[in-house]
Protein backbone atom coordinates (compact mmCIF):
# COMPACT_ATOMS: atom_id res chain seq x y z
CA UNK A 1 0.00 0.00 0.00
CA UNK A 2 1.34 3.76 -1.00
CA UNK A 3 2.14 6.17 2.29
CA UNK A 4 2.61 9.56 2.46
CA UNK A 5 5.84 10.55 3.09
CA UNK A 6 7.30 12.14 5.89
CA UNK A 7 10.41 14.68 5.62
CA UNK A 8 12.11 15.84 8.83
CA UNK A 9 13.28 19.20 8.82
CA UNK A 10 15.52 20.40 11.95
CA UNK A 11 13.49 19.67 14.77
CA UNK A 12 9.89 19.29 13.01
CA UNK A 13 8.46 16.79 10.79
CA UNK A 14 6.79 17.64 7.67
CA UNK A 15 4.04 16.13 6.08
CA UNK A 16 2.82 17.59 2.41
CA UNK A 17 -0.58 15.79 1.64
CA UNK A 18 -0.59 15.62 -2.10
CA UNK A 19 -3.29 12.60 -3.08
CA UNK A 20 -6.88 12.27 -2.55
CA UNK A 21 -6.73 9.97 0.73
CA UNK A 22 -9.02 7.00 1.38
CA UNK A 23 -9.29 6.10 4.83
CA UNK A 24 -6.45 3.56 4.93
CA UNK A 25 -4.04 6.05 3.60
CA UNK A 26 -5.16 8.41 6.48
CA UNK A 27 -5.11 5.71 8.82
CA UNK A 28 -1.58 4.89 8.35
CA UNK A 29 -0.42 8.53 8.00
CA UNK A 30 -1.81 8.57 11.47
CA UNK A 31 0.31 5.77 12.58
CA UNK A 32 3.52 6.52 10.63
CA UNK A 33 3.58 10.28 12.01
CA UNK A 34 2.95 8.77 15.56
CA UNK A 35 5.75 6.45 15.50
CA UNK A 36 8.52 9.24 13.74
CA UNK A 37 7.68 11.72 16.40
CA UNK A 38 8.89 9.09 18.74
CA UNK A 39 11.63 8.14 16.90
CA UNK A 40 12.98 11.39 15.87
CA UNK A 41 12.03 13.28 18.85
CA UNK A 42 10.09 15.80 17.06
CA UNK A 43 9.14 18.76 18.89
CA UNK A 44 6.60 19.65 15.99
CA UNK A 45 4.26 18.56 12.82
CA UNK A 46 3.61 20.82 9.82
CA UNK A 47 0.97 19.32 7.83
CA UNK A 48 0.25 20.93 4.48
CA UNK A 49 -3.36 20.03 3.03
CA UNK A 50 -3.39 23.05 0.37
CA UNK A 51 -3.46 20.59 -2.52
CA UNK A 52 -6.45 18.77 -0.55
CA UNK A 53 -9.45 19.47 -2.60
CA UNK A 54 -11.58 18.24 0.41
CA UNK A 55 -11.70 17.45 3.82
CA UNK A 56 -14.40 15.57 5.06
CA UNK A 57 -15.10 14.40 8.47
CA UNK A 58 -12.63 11.38 8.70
CA UNK A 59 -9.67 13.39 7.52
CA UNK A 60 -10.86 15.75 9.96
CA UNK A 61 -10.75 13.77 12.30
CA UNK A 62 -7.04 12.15 11.89
CA UNK A 63 -6.14 15.94 11.43
CA UNK A 64 -7.69 16.13 15.29
CA UNK A 65 -6.09 12.85 16.47
CA UNK A 66 -2.82 13.70 15.25
CA UNK A 67 -2.95 16.87 16.72
CA UNK A 68 -3.58 15.18 20.00
CA UNK A 69 -1.92 12.49 19.93
CA UNK A 70 1.90 14.93 19.06
CA UNK A 71 0.23 16.75 21.96
CA UNK A 72 0.84 14.00 24.56
CA UNK A 73 4.04 13.21 22.88
CA UNK A 74 5.18 17.01 23.86
CA UNK A 75 5.10 18.28 19.71
CA UNK A 76 2.68 20.93 18.81
CA UNK A 77 1.01 20.46 15.29
CA UNK A 78 0.06 22.87 12.51
CA UNK A 79 -1.92 22.25 9.79
CA UNK A 80 -1.43 24.92 6.79
CA UNK A 81 -2.69 25.95 3.37
CA UNK A 82 -6.66 25.02 3.66
CA UNK A 83 -8.10 26.09 1.14
CA UNK A 84 -11.30 28.66 1.60
CA UNK A 85 -14.27 26.21 0.00
CA UNK A 86 -12.83 23.34 1.82
CA UNK A 87 -12.78 25.74 4.92
CA UNK A 88 -16.30 26.46 4.09
CA UNK A 89 -17.35 23.16 3.90
CA UNK A 90 -16.11 21.85 6.88
CA UNK A 91 -17.43 24.44 9.32
CA UNK A 92 -20.62 23.78 7.09
CA UNK A 93 -20.16 19.67 7.81
CA UNK A 94 -20.03 21.59 11.87
CA UNK A 95 -15.77 20.50 12.21
CA UNK A 96 -14.00 23.42 13.40
CA UNK A 97 -11.32 21.36 14.63
CA UNK A 98 -10.76 23.64 18.03
CA UNK A 99 -7.56 21.64 19.26
CA UNK A 100 -5.65 22.07 16.26
CA UNK A 101 -3.35 24.76 15.51
CA UNK A 102 -3.45 26.73 11.83
CA UNK A 103 -1.56 28.70 9.55
CA UNK A 104 -1.61 30.17 6.11
CA UNK A 105 1.37 28.23 4.34
CA UNK A 106 4.08 26.36 5.05
CA UNK A 107 6.39 29.25 5.56
CA UNK A 108 4.35 31.01 8.25
CA UNK A 109 3.51 27.12 9.84
CA UNK A 110 7.16 27.04 10.30
CA UNK A 111 7.69 30.34 11.86
CA UNK A 112 4.73 29.36 13.91
CA UNK A 113 6.17 25.92 15.25
CA UNK A 114 9.54 27.77 16.03
CA UNK A 115 7.94 30.61 17.87
CA UNK A 116 5.73 28.41 19.85
CA UNK A 117 9.01 26.29 20.69
CA UNK A 118 10.57 29.45 21.89
CA UNK A 119 8.08 30.62 24.10
CA UNK A 120 8.08 27.37 25.54
CA UNK A 121 11.53 27.33 26.10
CA UNK A 122 11.52 30.70 27.95
CA UNK A 123 8.90 29.34 30.44
CA UNK A 124 8.37 31.25 33.62
CA UNK A 125 11.26 28.96 35.50
CA UNK A 126 13.38 29.23 32.74
CA UNK A 127 13.15 32.58 32.08
CA UNK A 128 14.42 33.27 35.47
CA UNK A 129 17.33 31.47 35.07
CA UNK A 130 18.15 32.20 31.82
CA UNK A 131 18.22 35.76 33.49
CA UNK A 132 20.48 35.26 36.36
CA UNK B 1 -65.66 22.36 -28.14
CA UNK B 2 -65.03 21.60 -31.44
CA UNK B 3 -67.95 22.84 -33.52
CA UNK B 4 -69.71 20.85 -36.78
CA UNK B 5 -68.44 23.26 -38.62
CA UNK B 6 -65.25 24.96 -39.46
CA UNK B 7 -64.04 28.15 -37.24
CA UNK B 8 -64.62 31.41 -39.22
CA UNK B 9 -61.90 32.65 -37.35
CA UNK B 10 -59.16 32.55 -40.41
CA UNK B 11 -61.80 33.72 -42.93
CA UNK B 12 -62.83 36.76 -40.83
CA UNK B 13 -58.78 37.52 -39.78
CA UNK B 14 -57.72 37.48 -43.50
CA UNK B 15 -61.14 39.03 -44.85
CA UNK B 16 -60.90 41.78 -42.40
CA UNK B 17 -57.13 42.65 -41.51
CA UNK B 18 -57.82 46.66 -42.11
CA UNK B 19 -60.84 46.89 -39.98
CA UNK B 20 -59.68 44.94 -37.06
CA UNK B 21 -56.67 46.49 -36.92
CA UNK B 22 -58.38 49.98 -36.77
CA UNK B 23 -60.94 49.38 -34.19
CA UNK B 24 -57.83 47.24 -31.85
CA UNK B 25 -55.95 50.28 -32.22
CA UNK B 26 -58.82 52.25 -31.24
CA UNK B 27 -59.66 50.49 -27.97
CA UNK B 28 -55.62 50.36 -27.34
CA UNK B 29 -55.68 54.39 -27.81
CA UNK B 30 -58.41 54.45 -24.70
CA UNK B 31 -56.26 51.94 -22.37
CA UNK B 32 -52.84 52.37 -23.02
CA UNK B 33 -50.69 55.25 -21.97
CA UNK B 34 -47.40 57.37 -24.22
CA UNK B 35 -44.86 54.98 -23.20
CA UNK B 36 -45.50 53.19 -27.06
CA UNK B 37 -45.11 55.51 -29.83
CA UNK B 38 -48.16 55.13 -31.74
CA UNK B 39 -46.43 53.73 -34.77
CA UNK B 40 -44.48 51.59 -33.10
CA UNK B 41 -48.01 50.01 -31.54
CA UNK B 42 -49.73 49.56 -34.88
CA UNK B 43 -46.66 47.64 -36.42
CA UNK B 44 -47.10 45.69 -33.49
CA UNK B 45 -50.74 45.02 -33.89
CA UNK B 46 -50.44 44.66 -37.45
CA UNK B 47 -47.73 41.73 -37.26
CA UNK B 48 -49.72 40.11 -34.48
CA UNK B 49 -53.47 40.20 -36.51
CA UNK B 50 -51.25 38.50 -39.09
CA UNK B 51 -49.40 36.24 -37.05
CA UNK B 52 -52.66 35.02 -35.64
CA UNK B 53 -54.44 34.45 -39.05
CA UNK B 54 -51.11 32.74 -40.24
CA UNK B 55 -51.23 30.70 -36.88
CA UNK B 56 -54.76 29.27 -37.65
CA UNK B 57 -55.01 29.20 -41.11
CA UNK B 58 -54.95 25.42 -41.06
CA UNK B 59 -58.30 24.96 -38.99
CA UNK B 60 -56.30 24.69 -35.75
CA UNK B 61 -57.69 27.48 -32.91
CA UNK B 62 -57.21 25.76 -30.15
CA UNK B 63 -53.44 24.70 -29.57
CA UNK B 64 -51.14 27.53 -29.28
CA UNK B 65 -48.23 25.50 -29.00
CA UNK B 66 -48.86 24.21 -32.63
CA UNK B 67 -45.82 24.60 -34.84
CA UNK B 68 -48.15 27.24 -36.56
CA UNK B 69 -48.56 29.41 -34.24
CA UNK B 70 -44.65 29.72 -33.33
CA UNK B 71 -44.52 32.91 -35.21
CA UNK B 72 -46.89 34.53 -33.00
CA UNK B 73 -45.16 33.21 -29.85
CA UNK B 74 -42.39 34.38 -30.50
CA UNK B 75 -43.34 38.40 -30.83
CA UNK B 76 -45.74 37.81 -28.23
CA UNK B 77 -42.76 36.44 -26.00
CA UNK B 78 -40.95 39.59 -27.34
CA UNK B 79 -43.05 42.23 -26.81
CA UNK B 80 -43.74 40.90 -23.26
CA UNK B 81 -40.02 41.24 -22.44
CA UNK B 82 -39.55 44.36 -23.85
CA UNK B 83 -42.95 45.64 -21.64
CA UNK B 84 -41.56 43.88 -18.59
CA UNK B 85 -38.09 45.62 -18.97
CA UNK B 86 -40.03 49.01 -20.08
CA UNK B 87 -42.10 48.56 -16.05
CA UNK B 88 -45.22 47.48 -17.78
CA UNK B 89 -47.65 46.17 -14.78
CA UNK B 90 -48.61 42.57 -15.85
CA UNK B 91 -52.35 43.99 -16.00
CA UNK B 92 -51.34 46.16 -18.92
CA UNK B 93 -49.51 43.50 -20.51
CA UNK B 94 -52.20 41.56 -20.39
CA UNK B 95 -54.78 43.81 -21.22
CA UNK B 96 -53.09 44.84 -24.81
CA UNK B 97 -54.01 41.59 -26.03
CA UNK B 98 -57.18 41.09 -24.06
CA UNK B 99 -58.55 43.95 -26.04
CA UNK B 100 -57.74 42.32 -29.30
CA UNK B 101 -61.16 40.28 -28.56
CA UNK B 102 -64.02 42.82 -29.00
CA UNK B 103 -63.24 43.81 -32.60
CA UNK B 104 -62.60 40.08 -33.45
CA UNK B 105 -66.36 38.93 -31.84
CA UNK B 106 -67.64 42.39 -33.49
CA UNK B 107 -66.59 41.00 -36.61
CA UNK B 108 -67.94 37.41 -35.89
CA UNK B 109 -71.43 39.09 -35.56
CA UNK B 110 -71.27 40.51 -38.41
CA UNK B 111 -70.58 37.55 -40.46
CA UNK B 112 -73.73 37.33 -42.55
CA UNK B 113 -76.00 33.98 -41.62
CA UNK B 114 -74.82 33.56 -38.28
CA UNK B 115 -76.70 31.62 -36.09
CA UNK B 116 -77.04 32.22 -32.52
CA UNK B 117 -75.66 28.89 -31.35
CA UNK B 118 -72.60 28.77 -33.90
CA UNK B 119 -72.05 32.39 -32.89
CA UNK B 120 -72.01 31.57 -29.08
CA UNK B 121 -68.97 28.89 -29.79
CA UNK B 122 -67.06 30.53 -31.89
CA UNK B 123 -67.02 33.51 -29.82
CA UNK B 124 -66.16 30.81 -26.88
CA UNK B 125 -63.18 29.24 -28.86
CA UNK B 126 -61.84 33.07 -29.66
CA UNK B 127 -61.92 33.85 -26.08
CA UNK B 128 -60.21 30.75 -25.16
CA UNK B 129 -57.34 31.48 -27.42
CA UNK B 130 -56.90 34.71 -26.40
CA UNK B 131 -56.65 33.41 -23.53
CA UNK B 132 -54.27 31.11 -23.91
CA UNK B 133 -52.17 33.27 -25.42
CA UNK B 134 -52.65 36.11 -22.79
CA UNK B 135 -51.75 33.73 -19.76
CA UNK B 136 -48.32 32.94 -22.43
CA UNK B 137 -47.78 36.07 -22.26
CA UNK B 138 -47.81 36.62 -18.56
CA UNK B 139 -45.62 33.62 -17.97
CA UNK B 140 -43.12 35.28 -20.42
CA UNK B 141 -43.42 38.72 -18.62
CA UNK B 142 -42.65 37.00 -15.35
CA UNK B 143 -39.87 35.44 -16.30
CA UNK B 144 -38.34 38.00 -17.99
CA UNK B 145 -39.04 40.10 -14.08
CA UNK B 146 -36.97 37.38 -12.57
CA UNK B 147 -34.75 37.41 -14.43
CA UNK B 148 -33.60 40.82 -14.05
CA UNK B 149 -34.42 40.28 -9.90
CA UNK B 150 -31.89 37.54 -10.23
CA UNK B 151 -29.00 39.97 -12.19
CA UNK B 152 -29.48 42.43 -9.84
CA UNK B 153 -29.23 40.32 -6.72
CA UNK B 154 -26.28 38.85 -8.11
CA UNK B 155 -24.45 42.24 -9.14
CA UNK B 156 -25.75 44.14 -5.87
CA UNK B 157 -23.79 41.07 -3.64
CA UNK B 158 -21.04 41.80 -5.62
CA UNK B 159 -21.06 45.30 -5.69
CA UNK B 160 -21.38 46.01 -2.00
CA UNK B 161 -18.76 43.20 -0.52
CA UNK B 162 -15.29 44.86 -1.00
CA UNK B 163 -12.46 43.70 0.46
CA UNK B 164 -9.92 46.46 1.48
CA UNK B 165 -6.66 45.86 2.73
CA UNK B 166 -5.68 47.94 5.74
CA UNK B 167 -1.98 47.41 5.83
CA UNK B 168 0.48 44.18 4.90
CA UNK B 169 -1.28 41.54 6.83
CA UNK B 170 -4.21 43.47 7.81
CA UNK B 171 -7.63 43.30 5.28
CA UNK B 172 -10.91 45.42 6.34
CA UNK B 173 -14.54 44.02 4.92
CA UNK B 174 -16.68 46.80 5.67
CA UNK B 175 -20.64 45.14 5.44
CA UNK B 176 -23.41 47.64 4.55
CA UNK B 177 -26.84 46.68 4.33
CA UNK B 178 -28.91 43.57 4.91
CA UNK B 179 -26.97 40.32 5.11
CA UNK B 180 -29.26 37.22 4.04
CA UNK B 181 -27.59 33.83 3.40
CA UNK B 182 -26.96 34.51 -0.21
CA UNK B 183 -25.06 37.56 0.40
CA UNK B 184 -23.24 36.09 2.90
CA UNK B 185 -21.99 33.17 1.24
CA UNK B 186 -20.27 35.37 -1.39
CA UNK B 187 -19.37 37.67 1.40
CA UNK B 188 -17.32 34.53 3.21
CA UNK B 189 -16.20 33.46 -0.13
CA UNK B 190 -14.55 37.19 -1.20
CA UNK B 191 -12.90 37.61 2.22
CA UNK B 192 -11.30 33.81 2.91
CA UNK B 193 -10.02 34.42 -0.77
CA UNK B 194 -8.62 37.75 0.06
CA UNK B 195 -7.03 36.22 2.98
CA UNK B 196 -5.19 33.87 0.65
CA UNK B 197 -4.32 36.30 -2.08
CA UNK B 198 -2.71 38.87 0.54
CA UNK B 199 -1.54 36.45 2.78
CA UNK B 200 -3.30 38.44 5.64
CA UNK B 201 -3.46 37.28 9.20
CA UNK B 202 -6.05 39.60 10.49
CA UNK B 203 -9.16 40.41 8.73
CA UNK B 204 -11.50 43.00 10.27
CA UNK B 205 -15.35 42.54 9.32
CA UNK B 206 -16.94 45.70 9.88
CA UNK B 207 -20.61 46.28 10.79
CA UNK B 208 -21.55 49.25 11.03
CA UNK B 209 -23.56 49.59 7.89
CA UNK B 210 -25.81 46.65 8.99
CA UNK B 211 -29.04 47.57 10.31
CA UNK B 212 -30.09 44.30 12.13
CA UNK B 213 -28.30 41.64 13.50
CA UNK B 214 -30.86 38.37 13.50
CA UNK B 215 -29.83 34.92 14.88
CA UNK B 216 -29.14 33.99 11.55
CA UNK B 217 -26.92 36.68 10.58
CA UNK B 218 -24.78 36.48 13.94
CA UNK B 219 -24.63 32.58 12.97
CA UNK B 220 -23.61 33.74 9.83
CA UNK B 221 -20.66 35.95 10.90
CA UNK B 222 -19.43 33.29 13.62
CA UNK B 223 -19.11 30.91 10.34
CA UNK B 224 -16.82 33.09 8.62
CA UNK B 225 -14.83 33.46 11.79
CA UNK B 226 -14.55 29.53 12.03
CA UNK B 227 -13.59 29.09 8.40
CA UNK B 228 -10.75 32.11 8.64
CA UNK B 229 -9.34 30.62 11.53
CA UNK B 230 -9.35 27.48 9.81
CA UNK B 231 -7.21 28.51 6.54
CA UNK B 232 -5.21 30.12 9.74
CA UNK B 233 -6.19 33.87 9.80
CA UNK B 234 -7.82 35.50 12.74
CA UNK B 235 -11.07 37.27 12.36
CA UNK B 236 -12.28 41.03 14.49
CA UNK B 237 -15.54 42.16 14.75
CA UNK B 238 -16.16 45.64 14.59
CA UNK B 239 -18.50 48.93 15.03
CA UNK B 240 -21.49 46.51 16.73
CA UNK B 241 -23.92 49.06 17.34
CA UNK B 242 -25.51 49.89 20.62
CA UNK B 243 -28.88 48.22 20.05
CA UNK B 244 -27.30 45.36 17.72
CA UNK B 245 -25.85 44.41 21.20
CA UNK B 246 -28.61 44.91 22.46
CA UNK B 247 -30.66 42.56 20.78
CA UNK B 248 -28.17 39.78 20.83
CA UNK B 249 -28.20 39.34 24.01
CA UNK B 250 -32.11 39.46 24.61
CA UNK B 251 -31.72 36.82 21.32
CA UNK B 252 -29.53 35.14 23.37
CA UNK B 253 -27.14 34.92 20.66
CA UNK B 254 -23.73 34.37 21.92
CA UNK B 255 -20.81 36.46 19.27
CA UNK B 256 -18.14 34.51 20.90
CA UNK B 257 -15.47 36.45 18.74
CA UNK B 258 -13.17 39.55 19.41
CA UNK B 259 -14.92 42.40 19.01
CA UNK B 260 -13.92 46.16 18.83
CA UNK B 261 -16.19 49.42 18.99
CA UNK B 262 -14.97 50.61 16.27
CA UNK B 263 -12.69 49.95 13.04
CA UNK B 264 -9.91 52.45 14.46
CA UNK B 265 -9.78 50.30 18.01
CA UNK B 266 -9.91 46.77 15.56
CA UNK B 267 -7.29 48.27 13.19
CA UNK B 268 -4.86 49.37 16.39
CA UNK B 269 -5.38 45.58 18.12
CA UNK B 270 -4.26 44.02 14.45
CA UNK B 271 -1.14 46.36 14.41
CA UNK B 272 -0.05 45.54 17.84
CA UNK B 273 -0.85 41.71 17.40
CA UNK B 274 1.44 41.64 14.24
CA UNK B 275 4.06 43.51 16.46
CA UNK B 276 3.85 47.29 15.03
CA UNK B 277 3.25 50.55 16.64
CA UNK B 278 2.13 53.87 15.41
CA UNK B 279 4.26 56.74 16.84
CA UNK B 280 3.92 60.76 15.82
CA UNK B 281 7.40 61.82 13.98
CA UNK B 282 8.36 65.33 14.85
CA UNK B 283 8.51 66.83 11.51
CA UNK B 284 9.38 70.68 10.45
CA UNK B 285 6.40 72.63 9.41
CA UNK B 286 6.35 74.09 6.31
CA UNK B 287 6.74 77.25 7.35
CA UNK B 288 9.41 76.40 9.33
CA UNK B 289 11.25 75.51 6.06
CA UNK B 290 10.27 78.61 4.24
CA UNK C 1 -27.84 14.62 -19.38
CA UNK C 2 -24.63 13.00 -18.06
CA UNK C 3 -25.33 10.32 -15.68
CA UNK C 4 -22.51 7.94 -13.95
CA UNK C 5 -22.80 5.04 -11.39
CA UNK C 6 -19.98 3.86 -9.51
CA UNK C 7 -20.16 0.75 -7.48
CA UNK C 8 -19.26 1.03 -3.37
CA UNK C 9 -17.36 -1.85 -2.60
CA UNK C 10 -13.67 -1.04 -0.43
CA UNK C 11 -12.36 2.67 -0.08
CA UNK C 12 -10.65 3.40 -3.03
CA UNK C 13 -14.28 3.36 -4.49
CA UNK C 14 -15.02 6.09 -2.35
CA UNK C 15 -12.25 8.31 -3.36
CA UNK C 16 -13.74 7.09 -6.86
CA UNK C 17 -17.37 8.71 -5.75
CA UNK C 18 -15.62 11.74 -4.96
CA UNK C 19 -14.01 12.19 -8.28
CA UNK C 20 -17.07 11.92 -10.41
CA UNK C 21 -19.25 13.83 -8.37
CA UNK C 22 -16.49 16.78 -8.94
CA UNK C 23 -16.39 15.70 -12.84
CA UNK C 24 -20.18 15.85 -12.73
CA UNK C 25 -20.29 18.79 -10.53
CA UNK C 26 -17.90 21.14 -13.06
CA UNK C 27 -20.29 20.00 -15.60
CA UNK C 28 -23.17 21.32 -14.57
CA UNK C 29 -21.81 24.34 -13.70
CA UNK C 30 -21.49 24.33 -9.80
CA UNK C 31 -19.49 27.18 -7.94
CA UNK C 32 -15.93 26.27 -6.39
CA UNK C 33 -17.52 25.88 -2.92
CA UNK C 34 -20.73 24.21 -4.11
CA UNK C 35 -18.58 21.75 -5.74
CA UNK C 36 -16.75 21.10 -2.68
CA UNK C 37 -19.82 20.87 -0.60
CA UNK C 38 -21.29 18.18 -2.79
CA UNK C 39 -18.17 16.13 -3.09
CA UNK C 40 -17.75 16.23 0.62
CA UNK C 41 -21.66 15.34 1.73
CA UNK C 42 -20.72 12.43 -1.21
CA UNK C 43 -17.80 11.00 0.39
CA UNK C 44 -19.54 10.97 3.51
CA UNK C 45 -22.53 9.04 2.48
CA UNK C 46 -20.30 6.97 0.53
CA UNK C 47 -18.21 6.45 3.74
CA UNK C 48 -21.96 5.05 5.42
CA UNK C 49 -23.20 2.99 2.43
CA UNK C 50 -19.36 0.84 2.48
CA UNK C 51 -19.55 0.60 6.49
CA UNK C 52 -22.82 0.47 7.41
CA UNK C 53 -24.32 -0.73 4.02
CA UNK C 54 -21.83 -3.07 3.39
CA UNK C 55 -21.65 -1.55 -0.12
CA UNK C 56 -23.85 -0.37 -2.48
CA UNK C 57 -23.33 1.85 -5.66
CA UNK C 58 -24.24 5.91 -5.80
CA UNK C 59 -25.61 7.17 -8.88
CA UNK C 60 -24.78 10.52 -9.91
CA UNK C 61 -26.55 12.79 -12.37
CA UNK C 62 -26.95 16.39 -13.50
CA UNK C 63 -30.88 17.91 -12.63
CA UNK C 64 -32.38 20.73 -14.13
CA UNK C 65 -35.08 22.38 -13.09
CA UNK C 66 -35.98 26.01 -14.55
CA UNK C 67 -33.08 27.82 -15.24
CA UNK C 68 -31.44 26.08 -12.41
CA UNK C 69 -28.62 23.25 -12.89
CA UNK C 70 -27.63 20.86 -10.29
CA UNK C 71 -26.49 17.46 -9.36
CA UNK C 72 -28.42 14.75 -7.70
CA UNK C 73 -26.66 11.54 -6.12
CA UNK C 74 -28.58 8.69 -5.29
CA UNK C 75 -26.45 6.39 -2.47
CA UNK C 76 -28.36 2.66 -2.43
CA UNK C 77 -27.42 -0.13 -0.23
CA UNK C 78 -29.26 -3.82 0.74
CA UNK C 79 -27.59 -3.59 4.31
CA UNK C 80 -29.63 -4.08 7.46
CA UNK C 81 -30.92 -0.76 7.25
CA UNK C 82 -31.87 2.49 10.22
CA UNK C 83 -34.30 1.87 12.71
CA UNK C 84 -34.35 5.42 13.75
CA UNK C 85 -33.74 7.39 11.03
CA UNK C 86 -33.88 10.85 13.30
CA UNK C 87 -31.36 9.74 15.61
CA UNK C 88 -29.30 8.80 12.89
CA UNK C 89 -29.15 12.61 11.69
CA UNK C 90 -28.35 14.06 15.27
CA UNK C 91 -24.73 15.06 15.22
CA UNK C 92 -22.22 12.86 17.42
CA UNK C 93 -24.39 9.88 16.67
CA UNK C 94 -22.56 6.98 15.15
CA UNK C 95 -22.58 3.53 15.30
CA UNK C 96 -19.31 3.06 14.11
CA UNK C 97 -16.00 4.50 14.00
CA UNK C 98 -17.03 8.32 12.26
CA UNK C 99 -17.62 11.39 14.08
CA UNK C 100 -21.24 11.21 14.04
CA UNK C 101 -21.44 14.00 11.62
CA UNK C 102 -22.28 11.64 8.74
CA UNK C 103 -25.81 12.00 8.23
CA UNK C 104 -26.35 15.07 9.49
CA UNK C 105 -23.40 17.02 7.86
CA UNK C 106 -24.20 15.65 4.95
CA UNK C 107 -27.51 17.10 4.80
CA UNK C 108 -26.20 20.47 5.55
CA UNK C 109 -24.01 20.99 2.68
CA UNK C 110 -27.07 20.13 0.81
CA UNK C 111 -30.12 21.37 -0.86
CA UNK C 112 -32.21 18.46 -0.92
CA UNK C 113 -31.75 15.65 1.40
CA UNK C 114 -34.05 12.54 1.66
CA UNK C 115 -33.40 9.39 3.28
CA UNK C 116 -35.23 6.09 2.74
CA UNK C 117 -34.66 3.32 5.30
CA UNK C 118 -36.09 0.41 7.51
CA UNK C 119 -34.63 -2.11 9.68
CA UNK C 120 -33.79 -5.33 6.73
CA UNK C 121 -34.69 -2.73 3.63
CA UNK C 122 -31.46 -1.63 3.28
CA UNK C 123 -30.93 2.08 2.71
CA UNK C 124 -31.35 4.68 -0.02
CA UNK C 125 -30.61 8.08 0.43
CA UNK C 126 -30.72 11.16 -2.29
CA UNK C 127 -29.06 14.64 -2.08
CA UNK C 128 -28.79 17.40 -4.55
CA UNK C 129 -27.15 20.58 -4.75
CA UNK C 130 -28.49 23.43 -6.66
CA UNK C 131 -26.32 25.94 -8.48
Amino acid sequence: MDRIPILKLGEALLVTIQVDMHDRLAMALEEDLTTRIVDVAAKGVLIDISALEIVDSFIGRTLANIAMIAKVLDAVTVVVGMRPAVAITLVELGLSLPGVRTALNAERGMAMIRSLLDAEGMAPGEEAEGAA
Amino acid sequence: MVTPHASRLPGILSGFERQILTDWLGVLRQTTDARLPAAELESQCEIIIARLAQGCRDGNVSDIEAASFAPLRDILADLSRTRALLGFSPAETATFLFSLKQPLFDRLRDVPGAEAASLASETLTVSQLIDALGLFMMETFQRAREEVIIRQQTEISELSTPVVRLWQGILALPLIGTLDSARTQVVMENLLDSIVRFEADIAIIDITGVPTVDTLVAQHLLKTVAAARLMGADCIVSGIRPQIAQTMVHLGVELNVVSKANLSDAFALALRRLGKTVVSVKRPLAADIA
Amino acid sequence: MPRSTVRIQSGEDVVRVRQEVRRIAIEAGLGLVDQTKIVTAASELARNTLDYGKGGEAAIEIVQAGPRRGVRIVFEDNGPGIADIELALKDGYSSGKGMGLGLGGAKRLCNEFAIESAPGQGTRVTVARWK
